[in-house]
């Protein structure tokens, strides 16, 4: 069959904070000039918001300029930040980092907490009032391209495909979306964003990208345990401090307690678990004393796009651009991405309307990035560009040079450090340690199954496993040899298992893909890159509610 | 053939609801919403009757807030041919459906009302039923196979025992069970020409329904969490443990 193409003046592939502000910006400016821009934005999630997952404390300042009355809208940044705690844990007790040492950028002052889930499903609401047609279900699978080279458009994933790659009753092929310019807002390590950044040799300049695992859960706590407003940060315990992590402990809406543990993907030791580390952290006294009496709801995994400036991208290639964190805009020494992304949508979806309203298409959209150079977004970048790479060298260490860097120098210290890929730091498993880590309780801590119950996700079972190994072998002559299958332990959802048969010999790889949460950790984190992660069948993976 | 099918707007199957902590129901804030499964199958199969030449237009229903608009849009763009919303905020409870459903029927005039033979939210199992006999129309619930012949429909019923085939005449009610089919895959272009398609509303008022609630929810809990099992070492302390802990023996 062949597939049926659409055309539209703009095509933005995923509905997160960067799209669907690029998308609100269009229309705005089409609506200004009074001149019609078609806007079609897709989402591989079942419904926008659905994908979404972040802690969050977002800084309004990229909200406040697209939608400067987003209060009289209705949008949903009800719980202000009244507190901030920025806690050093050792095993048994810490210490609170008083708050005039924390330099700016991890005061929240100004910020809200709320589920970047439903303020995304209120963006989105707000887009299609504005006349984006939005098509949550689909996935984008393939670019497509132009004679020339240029990104022609999207096609969206095939749906009823079997297993074995052949189509079942059910089968529809994928639909085609041309457009003049096409928009990448996958979030971070967006897999037709990786397509594009070695197709157009984009980080030719750039260091590579590093990255975190974040870990969510939500929780409804005993009513007098709730401060609204309150944020908790955390470093130190129960990572050791060669490890980069921390946590965040955000109180918001009604009884909800948002708990997360972020590991950085540079870490060594084959056999540490982010996810138990994360189990761990939350029988601290200073943190099960917020959740002792309540019950989680919420369960899910995002890995995070830390690097920064000097990890940013070339955004641009002639019919599209990168924004948001498939490019990687995130703040990582805020701990913030959203404002970021809004922002950067903004930027390109400018770029584009000036480009159409010249007669414009397919070419490059220089404007973007120089856009970008003179915003408030690189200066707040360039501030921060530190961070990681001084992190990276030890948790006290880390925090003395960044504590000068940003106290003596205000984030324009003489120098700028660079970084290296994660997947490249792994230590072979016969140099390290093994951890053996606490049996989860059920009740405050768990085991990764009933976890990824509460995320929601699914998959049809009948489609091909959307997560390739390029060398099926190198998974047990590599991965197991060398690194102890290292995936079984990264992965938030339990996709990968190491099977033996009943004389606990012929080890092979499981992979359970119907677990999956699209977090995206192993096509960063697997040590010889044979993993990678391709988008399943549209409007599958993890259902999240208010995450 | 005019075909009506009513489809139920209900929390997705891939959500795992709670209970509220106050008891006082479950927590639907914010969560994803979707066409009840069962309804899916039922409009699918319309749909197959339809393609098939057995029938000329295939009606999707729908009742509750406006909303449901959504589930409609759904229906249209798997390609029902019009859609009706019956609007209201009111809970609707199985035999208010039911009266709304023999209203619309009434004013629609179909040969066939195909639906699930229940919504996965409330497990009720009574719509389709409580429908029938209030238009006086003959059922079959809980089809596994929907075969018109002459003058009638024979709908084979998956039953306790195994399947029982019944001959109905028609206008007849039926009610879809999960092995019926298995639904299509709604394409984008679709969904684009479904915003197109007629919706029409309407009020229970205009259709002189009374939807009243008539039962009252008292509480409503989780059930008891599953304790793990035990390995006994042998028979013996298998049957002390049923006779004296269990008490089942």
């Amino acid at each position: 069959m062949t597939r049926e193409a659409m055309e539209f003046d703009v095509v933005i592939v995923g509905g997160g904070p960067a799209g669907l502000a690029a998308a609100i910006r269009l229309k705005q400016l089409a609506r200004e000039k009074g001149k019609e821009i078609s806007v079609c934005l897709i989402e591989k999630g079942s419904e926008i918001g659905a994908h979404i997952l972040s802690g969050a404390v977002i800084d309004p300042r990229a909200l406040n300029e697209l939608l400067p009355n987003w209060k009289e809208l209705g949008a949903p940044l009800n719980t202000p930040v009244t507190e901030d705690r920025f806690l050093l844990l050792t095993e048994k007790g810490g210490w609170r980092v008083p708050n005039v040492l924390l330099p700016d950028c991890f005061q929240n002052h100004g910020n809200y907490v709320i589920s970047l889930g439903n303020f995304c499903k209120w963006l989105g609401q707000h887009a299609e009032t504005l006349g984006v047609e939005i098509y949550a279900g689909f996935a984008g699978a393939e670019v497509l391209y132009r004679e020339n080279g240029a990104v022609k458009g999207v096609a969206t994933s095939d749906m009823g495909v079997g297993r074995d790659g052949k189509p079942t009753d059910a089968y529809q092929p994928g639909i085609e979306l041309h457009a003049k310019y096409t928009l990448f807002a996958e979030g971070c390590r967006g897999h037709l964003g990786q397509q594009l950044e070695s197709r157009y040799e984009l980080r030719n300049t750039a260091d590579p990208q590093v990255y975190g695992i974040g870990l969510k859960e939500l929780w409804e706590v005993a009513p007098e345990k709730h401060q609204p407003g309150l944020v908790v940060h955390t470093a130190g315990w129960p990572l050791e401090s060669d490890t980069y992590g921390g946590s965040f402990l955000y109180h918001f809406d009604k009884n909800l307690v948002a708990i997360g543990f972020v590991v950085g993907l540079n870490y060594r030791n084959p056999y540490l678990a982010p996810f138990e580390e994360f189990q761990r952290y939350k029988t601290h006294p200073q943190i099960r004393k917020f959740l002792d009496g309540g019950r989680r709801i919420g369960y899910g995994a995002r890995a995070i796009a830390a690097g920064g400036l000097q990890a940013l991208p070339k955004p641009v290639f002639p019919g599209g651009c990168l924004i948001g964190d498939d490019a990687g805009f995130l703040n990582a020494a805020r701990i913030k991405g959203s404002h970021a992304a809004i922002k950067s949508g903004m930027l390109a979806a400018e770029a584009v309307a000036q480009a159409l309203a010249q007669g414009r298409s397919g070419d490059e959209l220089v404007a973007y990035p120089s856009e970008f150079r003179a915003s408030w977004l690189y200066d707040e970048l360039h501030r921060a560009r530190n961070f990681k790479p001084w992190m990276s060298r030890g948790l006290w260490f880390g925090s003395l040079m960044f504590g000068i860097d940003q106290q003596i120098f205000r984030g324009r210290a003489p120098w700028t450090l660079h970084l290296s890929a994660d997947h490249t730091k792994l230590k072979k498993a016969s140099e390290c340690e093994s951890i053996s880590y606490p049996k989860p309780d059920g009740v405050l801590t768990f085991d990764r199954l009933s976890s990824v119950f509460l995320s929601n996700t699914n998959h049809e079972e009948n489609q091909p496993c959307h997560l390739k190994l390029r060398d099926p072998d190198v998974a047990i002559k590599v991965n197991l040899a060398l690194y102890d299958a290292p995936e079984t332990r990264y992965c938030p959802a339990g996709v990968y298992e190491i099977l033996r048969d009943a004389n606990g010999e012929n080890p092979r790889l499981q992979i359970n893909a119907q677990n999956c949460v699209h977090c995206k950790t192993c096509d960063i984190k697997d040590p010889t890159q044979n993993i990678v992660w391709v988008a399943p069948q549209g409007g599958e993976g993890p259902v999240y509610i208010g995450m | 053939m005019k075909i009506l099918v009513a489809v139920k707007r209900v929390v997705d199957f891939n959500i795992k609801v709670r209970v509220k902590a106050d008891g006082s129901g479950m927590e639907t804030a914010n969560l994803k919403m979707a066409m009840n499964p069962f309804d899916e199958i039922a409009l699918e199969e319309a749909l197959r009757l339809k393609e098939a030449g057995s029938a000329t237009e295939v009606v999707a229903v729908s009742m509750g807030p406006n909303a449901c608009q959504e589930m409609l849009r759904t229906a249209l763009a798997m390609g029902a041919d019009r859609a009706i919303l019956i609007e209201t905020a009111m809970e609707l409870q199985p035999l208010a459906v039911a009266k709304l459903l023999s209203a619309i029927v009434k004013k629609e005039g179909p040969q066939l009302v195909l639906l699930g033979k229940q919504a996965i939210d409330d497990d009720c199992n009574q719509t389709g039923q409580m429908a029938a006999a209030l238009l006086g129309w003959p059922q079959g619930t809980f089809a596994s196979k929907v075969k018109l012949v002459q003058g009638g429909v024979e709908v084979t019923r998956e039953i306790d025992g195994g399947l029982e085939t019944v001959a109905l005449k028609l206008p007849a009610v039926i009610t879809t069970d999960l092995r019926l089919n298995e639904p299509r895959y709604v394409t984008l272009p679709n969904i684009m020409k479904a915003k197109k398609k007629p919706l029409e509303i309407v009020t229970p008022e205009a259709l002189g329904v009374d939807c009243t609630p008539r039962l009252k929810t008292l509480k409503v809990q989780e059930p008891p969490k599953r304790k793990g099992g035990v390995r006994t070492a042998d028979v013996k302390e298998l049957v002390a443990k049923l006779r004296n802990e269990a008490k089942v023996i």
